[in-house]
């Protein structure tokens, strides 16, 4: 694992928020193609880190590298290497799937060629060539979540961050869309996910579990099984994580 | 005291979609029912229905001897509700919402404080802090405080953990088995298919239609076929290759192993699994017959359904 490229790099991060410290001197890793679970109770400091590895938010102290760049000094130039998706905030629903694609493609700076080959690309992945000049708001869910993961991917980012992406949606669709991260991973991506589902942890190639703006645990789902003697993620879950309310 | 139930072939459509469609079922008195399903399945509507903020199409809905359309009146002194969306007023206070809920049905904080002291206690020491700066924790607590406060016989909550962690899940569970010995029938809907083992009856819905309507156990006791865990060293490619085992198996990720339903006998199964796995090329074969979950028997019911 050790000689695996990084692709972020955490050392001694803190964040403060007037006398309020949401994330206490954190460290950890994550990998090229790693699927890497960030976890943890309402509360814990979670969208906090996450905001900073993506630029959007500034450190108090520490040092954050993504995809080898330093995100304090060059946030505008992470942002491009990543793509970032989540539950609330994706697409335009009075857009059509077609318009969405290529505002973002243009967002990142792609060429009008460069856009239309990969909205072909996914659509024809997820058998929606038919839906392209539907609106938005028109189409199901469960189909808007992978077509916000798609969207995500469309300047193919080094990193990937999903901030509870299959909230609300069906066991089925459930699955299906971790199967794409399987293979966003497969092809190199990492992908940067966190989920109130405790199944979906067991997916991960390695989960952080967060409590109170400090790391409580970071591993293989199973070595934390065995370290805290638990039959699942959920167990471990439940032990790690306190309430900070 | 508390109220029962029942609804008689209820039909809602909006301008795009059937919300639900013809959907008839009965809730005991102090029941604690939940609704499970995904976004979409027509929970939110169908509580709508039943706190009379919207009209069904057409069927009938009474809450004892009151009917929804023209008792309404009658069905919101009883209820309390509350909203998936938080709607309590952000610029108050904590007591400031209580207070004015409290009002609203000619009571006061002190009258019924037995019946949200479990809940309100938790949320006390802040309660001179305005509503819109609490965590999404202790807004939930303060909507079923305020939901609670004029001692309602019936309880509704639309997707009352949707986005909550786990931890904060599990407290809020105990916290409504505590509700449910005062007396109160109480209605919940969750997409968290764990859930449902927490709740007397179910109903498991999906797109507007009942999938099924029993006790949880029940509903895992009808679960057909035999169900194994397989698990190997190697799990990634696990999915393909077990999907070619036999011709329309089903098999799918679950947590830490991939489950597969069958419907032959289940240690030859087992064996031939292994044998199929180990010619694959895997090692440390485990496959294990078990009793399945909710969540399996939703997967099963949704299946029948798209392939019917």
């Amino acid at each position: 694992m050790s000689n695996r490229e990084k692709i972020i790099e955490v050392q001694n991060l803190v964040k403060k928020f007037g006398n309020f410290e949401a994330n206490k001197n954190l460290t950890f890793d994550v990998y090229r193609g790693e699927i890497f679970g960030f976890l943890g109770a309402n509360g814990a400091g979670k969208t906090t880190t996450i905001k900073i590895l993506c630029g959007l938010s500034k450190l108090t102290s520490g040092s954050v590298q993504v995809a080898g760049i330093n995100v304090n000094k060059h946030p505008e130039a992470v942002k491009k290497r990543i793509g970032y998706m989540s539950q609330f905030f994706s697409l335009y629903s009075d857009m059509t799937v077609k318009e969405n694609f290529r505002f973002y493609g243009g967002v990142y700076g792609l060429g009008k060629k460069e856009i239309r080959e990969r909205t072909l690309f996914f659509l024809d992945k997820l058998n929606m060539r038919s839906y392209e000049n539907m609106l938005l708001k028109n189409i199901p869910l469960g189909w808007k979540q992978k077509l916000a993961f798609s969207v995500a991917s469309i300047h193919k980012p080094d990193i990937i961050f999903l901030d509870e992406p299959t909230g609300g949606v069906d066991p089925i669709t459930r699955r299906q869309f971790w199967e794409m991260i399987y293979e966003a991973s497969d092809n190199g991506t990492t992908v940067f996910v966190t989920t109130h589902y405790m199944d979906e942890a067991e997916y991960c190639e390695r989960v952080c579990i967060m409590s109170e703006g400090e790391i409580k645990a970071l591993g293989r789902p199973r070595d934390l099984k065995n370290n805290y003697q638990a039959n699942n993620m959920n167990d471990v879950f439940l032990k790690i994580a306190r309430n900070v309310e | 005291m508390s109220v029962s139930i029942n609804v008689k072939n209820i039909v809602k459509s909006y301008e795009k979609a059937d919300a639900l469609k013809d959907i008839s079922l009965s809730i005991q008195p102090n029941e604690l029912f939940g609704f499970i399903g995904p976004d979409g399945a027509g929970k939110t509507t169908l509580f709508r229905i039943l706190t009379s903020l919207i009209l069904a199409d057409s069927g009938t809905v009474n809450i004892d001897q009151w009917d929804v359309v023209n008792d309404y009146k009658e069905i919101r002194k009883i209820t309390g509700y509350m909203p998936g969306r938080f709607s309590l007023y952000m610029d108050l206070t904590v007591e400031e919402n209580l207070q004015f809920y409290a009002r609203l049905f000619k009571t006061n904080i002190k009258e019924n404080y037995d019946l949200i002291k479990d809940v309100y206690e938790q949320i006390a020491p802040f309660k001179n802090r305005r509503a819109g700066a609490l965590s999404g924790g202790m807004k939930q607590k303060l909507a079923l405080s305020c939901a609670l406060i004029h001692k309602p016989r019936l309880l509704i909550l639309d997707e009352p953990t949707t986005g909550v962690d786990a931890v904060s899940r599990k407290e809020f569970w105990e916290l409504l088995k505590k509700m449910q010995k005062k007396e109160i029938t109480i209605l919940v809907s969750t997409p968290y298919m764990d859930e449902a083992a927490l709740c007397d009856r179910v109903a498991l819905m999906q797109s507007g239609k009942l999938l099924s309507l029993n006790t949880p156990q029940q509903i895992v006791d009808d679960f057909e076929g035999n169900l194994f865990a397989v698990k190997t060293e190697k799990m990634h490619p696990l999915l393909n290759d077990l999907s070619s085992f036999e011709k329309g198996i089903r098999v799918y990720r679950f947590g830490e192993t991939l489950h597969l339903v069958s419907h032959t006998e289940p240690e030859k199964t087992k064996e031939k699994i292994k044998a199929f796995l180990t010619g694959k090329g895997y090692q440390d074969v485990s496959t294990e017959q078990i009793t399945p979950v909710i969540e399996d028997c939703f997967l099963a019911l949704m299946n029948n359904t798209t392939s019917s």
